[in-house]
């Protein structure tokens, strides 16, 4: 069954074109998802109407067979329990320690007088320093996060996001601002997570390389619009220069510079 | 288009010397401002005041009464002050862009912060003196006015700098709004805050001069006394004693910064 599923999604922000425009994909559970696009071709948007930090205009956004466009806040806030997210700035509370950024994942988990007072159980500390003993962060574990490098700063972001116990982790971005040796080894730490934890992931991604690497589907996003979706083995340069092109009469110019090159 | 840049950034400077040129002569002009008998006259009042104003050994006698006064006047500026800063930090929550309730909260807030701000002090003082009349609660009342303007605006931009991204960490785990606000919004910007109360107390002990002048209390009212009764040397040593405490409280909370930022 569909673990998420998106029915003529569509987002309007002030503008006349439209951010999203008429998306509608499902997701499997396990699976390994890339969308990638141009700047500004409604990636973030996209990841954002999936647990609401966006709202979209119109379309249904099912996850786990319950429709999230239609939800109270409270149901709202148990559904995304259940989503994790990572971030291109990787969004850590820059002056508190390694675990206990890992632990913020816990928060909706709890009670709002347990959150506010940071109480956690030890089981939920333990659950934390395993995550990221396997995230391979043990020696920077009471470190205060703005000591770390970028690579180390995104690791504890994806162990928040674990700590959810999340059946779906949205990532925006991830690597965009990476050295490439750091990019490779949080890829490889979000590859594992879905092949051995089993959870589904949807990455939104600049480079095409990374996405035929390690994703197993791809999803091309023009102008809000997808205009590919499918297995990374099916998406030829054509496909690709469709998916990046500016104007739809562009694709063969853009062609042409790369055969001329 | 480049050289554009250039010239139009050459002209706006000429402009921009010339309204300053035009303004300075236009208000010498105006008040029948003597440029020359200002001049002479500043250095006439600084022959009187080395010659008059300072402290003699008969001065030094009035000592204690001095410090006592000052240290109500300390401690006044700094209860006025964090009082203040509890009802600003609850005010800046609620009206900042990123912690808001409602767009409705942040226009509150900007109305109460910008109507207390840009009350000037002395008018307040003058208004509470009518209905609490000369005493240290129309001071402190002033004080807590002015400081709680400030404050607002100062707390409210600090949350809306630092907050953004960890708020939208921690909303996407499903976390609720206090358990935001305690874990993300107040740990990232506590540094700042505490500066800016810093500032406060250091303003308002200065400013505490001035109202005490007014309202009849502190030492404000202590230079009053002794340099209407055209006691200098007291007067001198009052201004002194205020120089030096506003150095160590300068000192203190600079040190306190190192420590915390």
């Amino acid at each position: 069954m569909a673990l998420l599923e998106l029915k003529n999604v569509t987002k309007h922000y002030n503008g006349i074109a439209p951010a999203l425009d008429d998306v509608s994909f499902s997701v499997n559970e396990g699976e390994f998802v890339s969308i990638i696009g141009s700047s500004g071709s409604g990636k973030t948007t996209l990841l954002r109407c999936i647990n609401r930090m966006v709202e979209a205009t119109s379309g249904e956004i099912a996850f786990g067979g319950i429709v999230v466009s239609r939800l109270g806040k409270m149901e709202l806030r148990q559904v995304r329990t259940k989503i994790g997210m990572i971030f291109q700035q990787f969004n850590l509370v820059d002056r508190m320690s390694v675990i206990e950024n890992v632990l913020h994942g816990r928060l909706g988990h709890k009670s709002t007088l347990a959150g506010v007072l940071g109480i956690y159980t030890r089981e939920e500390r333990w659950q934390a320093l395993r995550i990221i003993q396997m995230l391979g962060l043990d020696q920077q574990v009471y470190q205060r996060c703005d000591q770390l490098s970028g690579g180390q700063k995104q690791r504890v972001g994806i162990a928040r996001a674990l700590v959810q116990n999340p059946k779906l982790i949205l990532c925006d971005e991830p690597i965009a601002s990476l050295d490439p040796s750091s990019a490779k080894t949080i890829m490889d730490h979000l590859r594992s997570i879905c092949t051995e934890l089993g959870v589904t992931l949807i990455i939104s991604l600049h480079q095409v390389d990374v996405a035929l690497k390690y994703t197993d589907r791809i999803i091309g996003l023009n102008r809000g619009i997808v205009v590919f979706d499918g297995p990374p083995g099916e998406l030829t340069s054509q496909r690709s220069a469709e998916i990046y092109a500016k104007e739809p009469k562009d694709v063969n110019i853009d062609l042409g510079e790369r055969n001329a090159s | 288009m480049q050289a554009d840049v250039f010239i139009r950034r050459r002209n706006n400077a000429v402009v921009f010397f010339a309204i300053l040129v035009v303004l300075t002569a236009g208000s010498i002009v105006i008040t029948q401002y003597d440029l020359q008998k200002g001049f002479t006259s500043f250095i006439k009042a600084f022959i009187w005041g080395a010659s008059n104003f300072y402290p003699d050994a008969g001065s030094l006698r009035k000592l204690p009464d001095i410090l006592v006064k000052l240290w109500e006047t300390v401690l006044m500026s700094i209860a006025a002050t964090t009082v203040a800063a509890i009802f600003s930090m609850f005010l800046a929550v609620f009206g900042s862009r990123t912690t808001r309730i409602h767009v409705s909260f942040t226009v509150i807030a900007r109305g109460i912060g910008s109507f207390f701000r840009n009350m000037p002090l002395v008018a307040w003082a003058m208004i509470l003196m009518l209905a609490f009349s000369q005493s240290s609660l129309t001071g402190f009342l002033a004080l807590f006015l002015g400081s709680l303007g400030f404050l607002t605006r100062a707390f409210m931009e600090t949350i809306d700098e630092v907050g953004e991204n960890a708020v939208e960490a921690l909303t996407s785990t499903g976390a609720a709004y206090f358990p935001v606000i305690f874990q993300a919004v107040l740990p990232a910007s506590m540094p700042q805050i505490v500066s800016w109360l810093l500032f406060m107390v250091e303003t308002n002990i200065r400013d505490a001069t001035l109202v005490g002048l007014l309202t009849g209390t502190g030492i404000g009212f202590l230079f009053d006394v002794y340099y209407k009764s055209f006691d200098y040397h007291v007067a001198s040593l009052v201004v002194i004693v205020i120089v030096i405490a506003v150095l160590i409280v300068e000192t203190v909370s600079n040190g306190v910064r190192r420590v915390i930022l």
